[in-house]
């Protein structure tokens, strides 16, 4: 009986614990966004081929050669992409170094994307299976990482580049050293 | 003016449920014997109350009426009747006051028919059911008016989420709700119980219909619910361990657990504190699945009406209803005297080892479901999916499955295995036998091995209660359990069917080419735009032939909604008994190639035709248990009025 009691009273407080756990869920605020946990951590090292002819591939030490960088993560089949490209493409236009990262892609529709929205990347690596994409803690598409000239990362952006962005992402990539 | 009517009757509803709880709470003693008189007249009239509000809102949306807040934020002149009708439980308003017409529906049916109870128990039974009644009536009128006038009416509504522009949604979450609110029922009679020390074989017999019923919507909704994602979403999948889900699942495992366990009090008079504390649990799971899903606490694929504060509203109600339950039952327990006894080798002992097996996978998809919230607490994000779920939950299904073949033939209180060995012998032998045979030839997995060779095993055991039985003189009720543990086979093999058989194809055609997908040829010949009521659509039109067969015809659709706007994609499925053919149009790629994802499902259909059978036989165990309560209230009326004969 004792020990019966002990068991209901264990249910009582177990209960008790589990709605101060949802309490205090409640109270926190939720961010939708998955932060990389790489930031401030260096680029680990990668050697993509290239995804499209006219540009070359992207391997972790072009990300190294002491002029910060843009790293975006896109692919043809990405809506919001597409929405992004003039963005991308002003950013180009202030003077921005981005480099491209093509996700699960096919040469033919990167190339084909490219053409209907401009290419603002001085190289495009391919990553076919999202390898680069998760080790750099990337977990969809599209996002834009800000890379200091030591190939360390130090701002994430997830999501497509709104109008409002622009400045922001030119602002984080002054603050790495350009 | 409409509205406003609405809404005074929710409000004269909610003082009838205060009255309700004063007559049932002051009427435990002889000097309330006025208020007592009062209670069973104030939950039929709070019954009616409810109706007709949830009616008003109902016609609300039929007409479209945008000078109410809940109809212009859910709803458009353009959509069909059928989901206009439907419009009231596709938001959180309306599903709430959906959800207390239900209720006290239930709560004015107990106060018209049952006479079974001792009164006292009845009243508090009543006062508990007006208790829990009283907090949703709050939130409704505090912090959800589903009848909340908007000024200026705007000219057009902002339109229904168009995945829920479908008719399993019409039919979804209604369903559901019934099944939640019946548990309800069982919740308030088992606090009625305890209060005044009344867990008798009485009780079993009361609460047993109210379980069935609240089982079978319960068993319908999840099954239709999976259905309704399986085609509606376009993945293919069937079930997700989605904290919405689970939700469902929670409170159904509960009931299961509680269905079984109600059996052993009615008929042995054992189990009495276990059924009172599932009791509990059964409607606390509900109450924590509607938490979950509302407050948005844990992130869900399909939460469909989420806000925190609500979530907030919701905790508080938690805490008094599942917290005070539980306070309850912990100080109570040791006061109920400890039932029959049994030995293990008995229909009870196998009922009790079903009962630690379900309340262990509740406990399962319980932790599951919560454990991404309290590593979020330490600031870990993790999500948890079908890896966890399903061999964890195998390790406690199978041993269940192998004792639901078998607990069914034996009998109560005590019995041997060497009375029953051979036909359950033989039903593992078989069962053994899919097992090797299944793993040489196909070279399965070894989840849906198992679950094909349960399968075999539960489908035979299943039917053996039959053996050397009268099927004329059979009992209905006995009917419905054979019925229900045949679906859990039937179910079984789909599943396992689905996961170790299915074949996917993703491909890139252009007009004319043909694609092979398992036994299927799926040609796509063209492509067309069509549009509906509310949506234009790419429509392709493949025709499939299986095996070589005259070919069908099949067209899914990827459809564009303009109110709200959004893209849905509409699957078309070809049904045959042995699977279906699931079909997706994607998006264009370049230029004159579309992208089709082809499924060939091996006996997937099996899995809904188990759950209706699982329901089906709920049913037919529902009519035997009312008929024969039916037979015993007519003889003791006829026993009472001889001896009123005989006296005068």
């Amino acid at each position: 009986m004792i020990r019966g009691r002990i068991f209901l009273w264990g249910l009582v407080a177990l209960t008790a614990g589990l709605f101060g756990l949802f309490a205090y869920q409640l109270s926190q605020p939720k961010d939708e966004f998955i932060q990389s946990t790489m930031i401030g951590k260096p680029i680990p090292p990668f050697d993509l081929p290239p995804s499209v002819p006219e540009r070359p591939g992207l391997a972790s030490g072009d990300l190294a050669d002491g002029q910060p960088k843009l790293l975006n993560v896109f692919a043809s089949w990405c809506v919001p992409c597409i929405a992004e490209a003039p963005n991308l493409a002003r950013l180009e236009a202030a003077g921005a170094n981005i480099v491209g990262i093509a996700i699960r892609d096919r040469s033919q529709d990167t190339e084909f994307f490219l053409r209907q929205n401009g290419n603002p990347f001085s190289r495009i690596g391919r990553d076919d299976i999202s390898a680069v994409q998760l080790s750099i803690g990337s977990s969809g598409v599209p996002e834009t990482f800000v890379i200091d000239g030591q190939g360390i990362i130090r701002y994430q952006h997830i999501g497509d580049i709104r109008d409002s962005d622009v400045a922001l992402l030119l602002e984080k990539l002054k603050e790495a050293g350009a | 003016m409409i509205a406003e009517l609405g809404l005074a009757a929710l409000w004269l509803a909610t003082a009838l449920a205060g009255l309700q709880l004063l007559g049932g709470v002051l009427g435990q003693r002889e000097s309330g014997a006025d208020l007592a008189a009062l209670v069973r007249p104030a939950a039929v009239m709070q019954a009616l109350l409810c109706a007709f509000a949830f009616g008003t809102l109902v016609l609300l949306f039929a007409r479209t009426d945008l000078s109410v807040a809940l109809v212009a934020q859910n709803s458009h002149s353009e959509k069909p009747l059928i989901f206009k009708i439907a419009g009231p439980w596709g938001n959180h308003e309306g599903s709430m006051l959906l959800w207390i017409t239900v209720m006290s529906l239930a709560g004015g049916l107990i106060a018209l028919v049952e006479r079974r109870l001792p009164e006292k128990t009845l009243l508090a039974t009543l006062a508990a059911q007006a208790f829990v009644g009283l907090g949703f009536y709050a939130f409704l009128l505090v912090s959800s008016n589903p009848f909340e006038r908007l000024d200026p009416a705007p000219a057009q509504g902002l339109g229904l989420n168009p995945l829920l522009q479908d008719i399993g949604l019409a039919m979804h979450p209604p369903t559901l709700y019934c099944g939640y609110v019946g548990l309800s029922v069982a919740f308030s009679f088992a606090v009625g119980a305890l209060l005044t020390r009344q867990v008798t074989p009485d009780f079993a017999r009361v609460i047993r219909p109210w379980v069935l019923g609240a089982w079978i919507f319960l068993t319908l909704g999840i099954t239709a619910g999976s259905y309704w994602a399986y085609y509606e979403l376009g993945w293919g999948g069937w079930w997700f361990w989605d904290p919405t889900e689970n939700a469902s699942l929670m409170p159904w495992l509960a009931a299961t657990a509680l269905l079984h366990s109600v059996s052993v009090l009615a008929a042995r008079d054992a189990l009495r504190t276990w059924t009172i504390l599932l009791g509990v649990v059964a409607f606390s799971m509900s109450m924590v699945g509607t938490f979950l899903v509302r407050s948005g606490v844990v992130t869900s694929v399909h939460a469909f009406a989420v806000d925190p504060q609500r979530g907030t509203f919701i905790l508080v109600l938690l805490t008094i209803y599942i917290g005070g339950a539980l306070v309850l039952f912990a100080t109570r327990a040791g006061t109920i005297a400890e039932g029959e006894r049994f030995t293990v080798m008995s229909r009870e002992g196998a009922l009790v080892i079903n009962n630690v097996a379900l309340s262990a996978l509740l406990g399962i998809v319980l932790l599951g479901t919560l454990y991404p919230l309290l590593t979020e607490a330490f600031g870990v994000k993790v999500s948890v999916g079908p890896p966890y779920f399903n061999p964890v939950g195998a390790v406690f299904l199978m041993p269940m499955l192998a004792v639901l073949a078998v607990g069914p033939l034996l009998r109560w209180r005590r019995d041997s295995f060497a009375r029953i060995r051979l036909p359950v012998l033989a039903a593992f032998a078989v069962g053994l036998a899919v097992l090797l045979g299944m793993w040489l030839i196909a070279g399965m997995a070894l989840l849906p091995l198992l679950g094909m060779a349960m399968a075999a095993v539960v489908g035979i055991g299943s039917v053996l209660p039959l053996l050397g039985r009268s099927l004329r003189r059979l009992p209905l009720a006995t009917l419905g359990m054979v019925v229900a543990h045949f679906g859990v086979a039937v179910a079984l093999f789909g599943m396992a069917a689905d996961s170790a058989f299915s074949i996917e194809k993703l491909v890139a055609a252009r007009q004319g080419d043909t694609t092979e997908v398992g036994p299927w040829r799926v040609t796509l010949a063209s492509v067309e735009p069509v549009a509906g009521p509310n949506w234009t659509a790419l429509e392709a039109r493949l025709s499939a032939s299986y095996r070589g067969g005259a070919p069908s015809e099949i067209k899914p659709q990827a459809r564009s909604f303009w109110a709200p706007p959004q893209q849905t994609s509409e699957s078309a499925l070809l049904t045959r008994w042995n699977g279906q053919l699931y079909t997706v149009i994607g998006g264009e790629a370049d230029g004159d190639r579309w992208q089709l994802r082809l499924w060939w499902k091996p006996f997937v259909t099996w899995i809904w035709y188990g759950g209706a059978l699982i329901a089906l036989g709920g049913l037919l165990a529902l009519i035997g248990r009312l008929r024969t309560d039916l037979k015993r209230r007519t003889v003791r009326a006829r026993v009472a009025a001889r001896r009123m004969e005989a006296a005068a």
